[in-house]
């Protein structure tokens, strides 16, 4: 078993969701909102439902569209922002942008943009606060990476996993870093980098990791 | 007693052992959390739950009751029925009382905590300590806050900008305020006896207690008599749809025989009912947990159709029995049902009626709700959920304004 240069440490988060107290009744306001909103709410309202409704599978989409789609009713409109590709994207900044674009090419067509939801239904812009916490879990060498997997919460997955891109502004996760640098695991590396996170339950996702290394070590299936 | 690893089997481990990481990074620290009652009420019992758990988890957390009179808690009381939008008629005495008892508090309180966990306006002035005294502050406001009377607002709102932090159940109770505001849902047990899982004997004594069908669909709603539950609009509901399902109705709740207006609509939903004999009326006693329990676990769909609703802990209690449920989409109840994933949000008695009929003609697709509704309040409605929450809280007041913290 070839032994890493260097450890993999797994960490995991937890986040506290604090309310802004802004909120919006129309798709004008949702607009208006999204655009002065800081990246820790632009961060929360798209990822935040990965871990709440993380067993569910198709999931729910994201807070905006989810919104848009059951209280605004606008299916299409709903649709298209469901449909958002944050697999490709890496800065927050960036998934701001698309969503107000396609926000702002709707009103373009919409003849009533001011159209109310019913009160008490409109979207609460909140934001979210990380922890971040080194657990005891350690891999020297793949199988223990393996071992590791299988033991951790699926809160450190979601860590490596989501975040790690969104931290390191670039298209690679810890593991597939850890991998390639301190292993040689060039391909398991290319296999991981590969997944997309954001249309799969993370437990679903744990699984297929494991199976991935599970492979790479020349396990029966 | 309930142990942190009763909780395991529940949870998972992995769960726990992240408490415990969260509880290490907290041993140094005092939290001191204060309100105004021992026993009864909402804020008691989840201190009773909360307190001995952060205690195992090493935490060096108490908990102390201010004092006050008869008087000072009349006006308590008239704060917390203005929070709920009925109009404050305070009397300058009335207003001297509330600030003189909270200064008489805290000349004669010992507060010994790091952090000062104050819950609820009754003991909301302690904070004018804070200028001596220093220590971090947090108000947790568990009551419904969406449409305060603006004089009880803004006096309580002198306060609360005073302190380090603030705590909201639901996104709707946020308010502007010039300190941050953070949203922690509240929680069930899933070990108590309204929540713990029930020998179908239990089950059934329940039902031939009551007298009710267990071979036909049984609908339930939970929830005291009160006009903002809509009883009489689950009637109408449940009228429409047995013309197609048959099916018994069971409203069931409690609070009515000392609560005046409770029994002015126990009454209109019984003339409404008139003996029909598929629809059941229970006036439940305090202290019915393991009855509540048992009708939810008996129940094909769950009902609350409330008009106005503070967080609707009774939609959580029914999805954790993995029941599908239809409710009405106010207060805390979209937080807990993701609409058409883990269960149903509607808005009128048509609509109810409508989702009700699919739900009981087509059972797969009321199932996966049910189960979703389950999985959905595992993961973000008990009382480990609860508890992470508030550690994370404690942590935050050390980092303020930091959207990342590394520990």
């Amino acid at each position: 078993m070839i032994l890493a240069q260097e450890p993999f440490h797994f960490y995991t988060r937890q986040n506290l969701t604090y309310l802004t107290g802004r909120k919006a009744k129309n798709l004008q306001e949702l607009l208006d909102g999204i655009k002065e909103a800081p990246s820790a709410t632009i961060y929360h309202h798209t990822h935040h439902y990965l871990q709440q409704h993380e067993f569910l599978s198709p999931e729910p989409p994201n807070d905006f569209a989810y919104w848009i789609t059951n209280v605004l009713q606008d299916d299409v409109l709903g649709e298209k922002v469901a449909s958002i590709d944050l697999r490709q994207y890496f800065r927050l900044h960036d998934i701001k942008a698309r969503i107000i674009e396609i926000i702002k090419k709707s009103l373009q067509g919409n003849s009533d943009p001011n159209r109310n939801v019913p009160p008490g239904e409109e979207f609460h812009f909140m934001s979210a606060q990380t922890f971040v916490f080194p657990t005891k879990y350690i891999a020297h060498n793949l199988m223990e990476f393996k071992e590791c997997l299988q033991r951790i919460s699926i809160f450190s997955i979601y860590y490596h996993m989501f975040e790690s891109r969104l931290r390191l502004q670039q298209d690679f996760c810890d593991f597939s870093i850890w991998l390639s640098n301190a292993l040689g695991e060039e391909k398991l590396a290319k296999e991981f980098m590969k997944l997309d996170p954001y249309t799969q339950t993370l437990e679903n996702l744990r699984q297929t990791l494991i199976r991935l290394v599970a492979k790479r070590l020349g396990e029966p299936k | 007693m309930t142990k942190l690893r009763d909780y395991e089997p529940i949870v998972g481990r992995d769960i726990i052992d992240e408490l415990e990481l969260c509880a290490s990074k907290l041993s140094s620290v005092v939290i001191q959390n204060i309100n105004s009652t021992a026993v009864g009420g909402g804020v008691a019992e989840i201190l009773m739950r909360m307190v001995p758990l952060l205690q195992e988890l090493g935490i060096n957390a108490c908990w102390d009751v201010i004092k006050g009179g008869e008087k000072f808690f009349e006006v308590t009381k008239k704060i917390h029925n203005s929070l709920h939008g009925q109009e404050a008629d305070f009397t300058k005495d009335e207003i001297d009382l509330f600030i003189q008892t909270n200064e008489m508090n805290s000349r004669q309180m010992d507060l010994r905590g790091d952090i000062l966990f104050i819950h609820d306006p009754q003991p909301i002035g302690l904070i004018t300590l804070k200028k001596d005294l220093g220590r971090k502050w947090i108000w947790r406001c568990h009551i419904d806050f969406s449409n305060p009377d603006p004089f009880t607002w803004n006096f309580l709102k002198s306060y609360i900008e005073r302190y380090d932090v603030s705590v909201f159940s639901a996104p709707s109770f946020a308010r502007d305020l010039s300190i941050p505001q953070v949203l922690i849902s509240p929680s069930i047990d899933p070990l108590s006896d309204k929540n713990r899982e029930l020998p179908q004997e239990v089950i059934n004594q329940v039902l031939e207690k009551f007298k009710i069908d267990k071979e036909r669909p049984i609908v339930t709603q939970i929830s005291r008599f009160d006009y903002l539950k809509d009883p009489i609009g689950v009637v109408y509901a449940f009228r429409q749809v047995k013309k197609y399902v048959d099916c018994q109705l069971v409203l069931a709740g409690g609070g009515a025989s000392d609560d005046p207006e409770g029994m002015k609509v126990l009454a209109k939903v019984q003339e409404e009912v008139n003996n029909d004999p598929d629809i059941f009326l229970i006036l439940l006693p305090p202290a019915s947990d393991i009855e509540i329990n048992a009708l939810q676990r008996a129940s094909t769909v769950i009902l609350q159709k409330s008009l106005r609703e503070g967080f609707g802990l009774t939609v959580a209690e029914a999805l954790w029995k993995a029941k599908p449920v239809i409710a009405g989409a106010v207060g805390g109840i979209p937080l807990q049902i993701a609409h058409k994933y883990s269960g149903l949000l509607t808005h009128t008695i048509e609509g109810t009626a409508f989702t009700l009929k699919q739900l009981l003609q087509n059972p797969e697709y009321a199932k996966k709700l049910g189960e979703n509704g389950r999985e959905r309040v595992k993961k973000n409605f008990l009382i480990t959920r609860h508890l992470r929450d508030y550690m994370l809280l404690f942590l935050s007041l050390n980092h303020k304004g930091e959207n990342i913290v590394y520990l």
